[in-house]
């Protein structure tokens, strides 16, 4: 791995400058290394992150199965990591017009991770750099603790999908009003709205008796108050500590910060190392969380910036026509198919041309006449305005849901492709299953990043609950017991999995012929199912 | 088609009964509907879902990149991995690296057998609905992204099921696959017999000599040579000592007043040594009948697969492989390849196939040089009822054979009671009687990797 020439870099600072012109924001230093196929075979499985912890796993060919996106939130094999400063990757043998043009892809994605809020979290660092403390963390551990890291490791893993990432962007959203919660807000607030003394007077007296002691002595007034209702209710002190403790509940849906805040197990001395390889493991994963999270937003969004740009770049004119080859195949429709790079390109084209007419306020959607809205054009001259709004707060289901309409769906002839065996001529038939916006949309959102909800709760015997929020789709079965086992391990005690498995109700059995040429219609019945893992052994009982 | 039909009017006439009869009938059906073998019967998965989330910009924008995950495999050694998954099982938690995925089916014919280690890590995720009894994938597939002309409803395109082949047969490229699972079979042999505590074979039948030499240190020679043999020399050393009555049998053995003659230090030298090595031929016979569609020949393909590796392990390579598929004739195939893929609509006619083994056994004498092993895979299927041919076929091969295992995995069709071959096998009492040389093994369809191995356990032990 070597920094790319100076020549190349010259190129590229140029493009930096155009990109800026055009109002895309980006910090100024960026690294660009020029990677043969040998450094991919070390990078790969590092994410890209050159400095990513060791892990066995990552030197065994992991199962490429159906749902493997589900299983990892980033994807292997990247261009650019949204690091401080951003790294982004070349081949040693691109011409300079190529690379103008990844370059240019690039600073899209750059801009990107640099502005949309969902990556409001990764700003404040380099990852690069915590990467390797972390990668040095670990090989210290691995030299105290063999392999016990290693299980460690996979163990986290395993519920490394259950983090609490928006609960993360919940808690920088409000850090800005952060008060701390003081006594007197839980005497007014909670303490005396409770209780049998709850009454609307009562409450009035109270705030016009601490109102009258602070006007009679700003200074001392509020500890007077403050004394006089602590000898007067001399529970309160302590009730509000525990309420205190109470607040800091966490983890209601990040199973692994649960278990690293209240797992007994972890917690005894020879144990606790393993929070460190548990919040390495963690934080890799919440970095991890928004990329997968804006795939079509942000490819879509490189792409719509690598076209504009480089057509209006003067340096490269006479080519052209190698840009069209290699942009047509980044950024076309396939026939059957969803490619995310021409999906979001056309939504934010075509976004930036519905808000340059004014078609995405409310004069317009009041507009019931269709032909009045195919003429609607209020020329307000803020289309690049609103794309630039959609970028900074937008998330790939927001868009998705928020702006796939029939005129998109319509304007770019999509559809939702249906494929079904056809049985006398042995052949798989595609056919155009609907053309409806709604179907299209939920075809899209269905295929987006979604991991199960998963409650966390203490049960009886200090029994760990897991309890996943049924979304009319089961867990996939065969790798229950493996993740039970490791939360068992760092939870030191039973774990119990509530969940729901769909049971195939038969279909009523005609006459055998018949039923050949129907197909039989499959009904399913939900049930409520627990799996119990306790000394790592599975068992599975029906709960209703 | 006529011959089978034939067929089934002589055995109609000897009489069956109503359960066989449906059995014939059925396959009879099969027959009518396909009547030329064909190239892979397994459904593949639907083609051309491509995941939203699999492109990727180096793929896209930079295209010379390939891929590396390929690649990937053993950047520590396969021995390493294998070490630390035993290690996992006295810990006390589950083994996770496997033997990957065997036979990978290409989608332009072009079947590959790869070997290598793999493993899950496994996750809480959603999963779709399964279709619970149907996997021939009838079921209406979630929808895809789609974009250009076309009403609703509309065919927009066709691809067919069974990929046709261009050439003969697919032996083209099914070379290339054979080759590539030869590379790889050897070591996947080791895995099985080192991970899965597969028995080392007692004895490896006859031994004949290959006009191969090995060098080794074997010989002695004293005075010169390449490796002082310390032991032999003291000992030596002892004896001339003696010799001189220098050493009492009373008295402690001073060493420093030994004396050492040169002639009694004594070295080892390279001598030439001719190497035996025994040798095996394999026979793999398979039953391609329409009943054998889908999972049962999965099942019974992937556990020679394994057997294969295994006894190349065992032999250092030395194997030979036949490959045999039957229905209600019996022929031999080139290759793993088409052994693999073949399917064709027949009745089943398990004799056929033993009396084939039994011929190209003697026409080629090859008892005389080779250790024979025979693993026959079926449904369990067979319109010889009772095993009136197939029997008396099995006995002759038991005469040479050094193991003849026989893998029923059950196609599901008959509903729970024992298939045919599973009843005049054990019926005849020959399990019992010449339980060193015959072995059977019973799947259910539902069978996973870990069934398989067990099988093969149990076939070979």
């Amino acid at each position: 791995m070597e920094l790319i020439s100076q020549h190349a870099k010259r190129i590229m600072e140029g493009c930096k400058d155009r990109a800026r012109e055009a109002g895309l924001r980006f910090q100024d230093e960026s690294l660009e290394y020029v990677v043969t196929n040998r450094d991919l075979l070390e990078l790969s499985p590092k994410i890209m992150i050159p400095t990513l912890y060791d892990y066995w796993v990552q030197d065994v060919e992991v199962l490429r199965e159906q749902g493997r996106y589900e299983l990892y939130p980033n994807n292997p094999y990247e261009t650019v990591i949204n690091t401080r400063p951003p790294i982004s990757y070349y081949n040693d043998n691109n011409p300079d017009w190529l690379n103008v043009m990844i370059f240019y892809h690039v600073i899209g994605h750059i801009d990107f991770f640099q502005n949309n809020l969902f990556f409001r979290h990764t700003w404040d660092y380099d990852f690069n750099g915590r990467a390797l403390a972390d990668k040095r963390l670990v090989a210290k551990l691995r030299s105290e603790h063999g392999r016990w890291v290693d299980y460690v490791i996979e163990f986290s893993r395993t519920i490394d999908n259950l983090v609490g990432y928006f609960d993360l962007l919940t808690d920088i959203g409000q850090q800005k009003n952060d008060q701390t919660f003081t006594l007197l807000d839980y005497y007014f607030d909670i303490f005396i709205q409770q209780g049998p003394r709850a009454s609307v007077s009562s409450y009035a007296k109270e705030i016009e008796r601490y109102n009258r002691m602070l006007r009679e002595d700003p200074q001392t007034g509020e500890s007077r108050f403050l004394g006089s209702i602590t000898e007067k209710y001399t529970e309160l002190e302590t009730l509000y500590h525990k309420k205190l403790k109470e607040k800091k509940a966490v983890g209601h849906t990040d199973l692994l910060q649960f278990l690293m805040e209240y797992s007994p197990f972890l917690h005894q001395g020879k144990n606790q190392w393993m929070l460190l390889v548990m919040e390495v493991i963690r934080s890799t994963s919440l970095y991890f969380q928004p990329q997968i999270r804006t795939k079509i937003l942000n490819e879509g969004w490189a792409s719509y910036w690598h076209e504009q740009l480089f057509l209006g770049d003067d340096r490269i004119n006479g080519h052209e026509v190698d840009f069209s080859i290699v942009n047509a195949k980044v950024t076309s429709m396939p026939r059957v198919g969803l490619n995310p790079y021409a999906l979001g390109m056309r939504l934010f084209s075509y976004l930036e041309d519905q808000a340059e007419k004014g078609r995405t306020g409310l004069e317009y959607f009041q507009l019931a006449d269709r032909r009045k809205r195919d003429t609607f054009d209020q020329a307000t001259g803020r289309g690049r305005e609103f794309i630039f709004h959609v970028r900074e707060n937008y998330c790939d289901s927001m868009f998705i849901n928020s702006f796939l309409d029939q005129d998109f769906v319509d304007q770019h002839k999509l559809f939702v492709a249906g494929k079904r065996l056809n049985k006398e001529k042995m052949t798989w038939q595609y056919y155009v299953r609907s053309r409806k916006a709604a179907d299209y949309k939920q075809m899209v959102a269905d295929s987006l990043y979604h991991p199960p909800r998963i409650e966390v709760t203490v049960g009886e015997g200090n029994a760990l609950i897991l309890n996943h929020v049924f979304e009319g789709k089961p867990l996939v079965r065969e790798f229950i017991q493996a993740v039970l086992i490791g939360v068992e391990f760092l939870w030191g005690d039973e774990v119990h999995l509530y969940t729901s498995d769909p049971i195939a109700a038969k279909a009523d059995k005609e006459d055998e012929s018949q039923q050949k040429k129907e197909k039989p219609k499959r009904t399913i019945t939900w049930k409520r199912f627990r799996y119990t893992m306790k000394d790592r052994s599975l068992t599975k009982t029906l709960v209703d | 088609m006529k011959k089978l039909q034939e067929l089934y009017r002589t055995l109609e006439a000897r009489g069956l009964s109503s359960a066989q009869r449906q059995v014939i009938e059925r396959e009879l059906q099969m027959a009518q509907q396909m009547k030329n073998p064909v190239l892979g019967h397994i459904h593949a998965p639907p083609p051309g879902s491509r995941s939203l989330y699999s492109y990727s910009d180096p793929e896209t924008l930079q295209q010379q990149l390939a891929s590396p995950v390929a690649g990937m495999v053993a950047a520590q050694s396969l021995d390493h991995l294998l070490q630390r998954d035993l290690q996992r099982e006295k810990d006390g938690f589950p083994r996770k690296i496997r033997v990957g995925k065997l036979v990978k089916p290409g989608r332009d014919g072009s079947d590959k057998v790869v070997v290598i280690p793999t493993t899950v890590e496994e996750k809480f995720i959603h999963d779709q609905i399964r279709e619970e009894s149907d996997d021939e994938g009838e079921g209406e597939e979630p929808g895809e992204g789609g974009s250009g002309e076309g009403e609703e409803g509309e065919i927009i395109g066709e691809q067919p099921v069974h990929q046709e082949e261009g050439g003969e047969g697919g032996a083209g490229q099914g070379k290339g696959g054979t080759h590539e699972l030869e590379s790889t079979v050897y070591d996947l042999g080791r895995i099985l017999t080192e991970q899965f505590a597969l028995p080392n074979l007692k004895d490896k039948g006859k031994k004949r000599s290959l006009t191969r030499y090995a060098y080794d240190l074997t010989d002695r020679n004293r005075g010169f040579g390449q490796i002082l043999d310390k032991k032999a020399t003291l000992r030596q050393v002892l004896q001339t000592n003696i010799a001189l009555g220098r050493l009492h049998p009373t008295k402690p053995v001073d060493s420093g007043q030994l004396i050492v003659s040169p002639r009694d230090r004594i070295y080892r030298i390279l001598s030439k040594e001719k190497d035996y090595e025994s040798q095996a031929v394999v026979f793999f016979v398979r039953d391609y009948s329409g009943s054998m569609g889908g999972k049962p020949t999965e099942l019974v393909v992937n556990q020679h697969v394994l057997i294969y590796a295994w006894l190349s392990y065992q032999y250092q390579n030395q194997v030979e492989t036949r490959f045999i598929l039957h229905d209600t004739e019996a022929r031999e195939v080139d290759n793993f390849q088409a052994y693999y893929s073949m399917q064709v609509a027949g009745g089943t006619q398990v004799a056929t196939a033993y009396r084939l083994v039994n011929e190209i056994v003697a026409e080629e004498e090859l008892t005389r040089d080779y250790s024979i092993y025979v693993f026959h895979g079926t449904d369990g299927d067979d319109w010889d009822t009772y095993g009136e041919e197939a029997l008396p076929e099995l006995e002759k091969m038991l005469v040479y054979a050094s193991r003849v295992g026989i893998t029923i995995a059950e196609n599901g069709f008959g509903g729970p009671s024992r298939s045919e071959v599973e009843k005049y096998i054990t019926k005849s009492g020959l399990l019992e009687s010449k339980k060193e040389l015959l072995r059977m093994d019973v799947m259910t369809k539902e069978s996973t990797e870990s069934r398989i191995i067990e099988g093969i356990k149990h076939l070979i032990s």
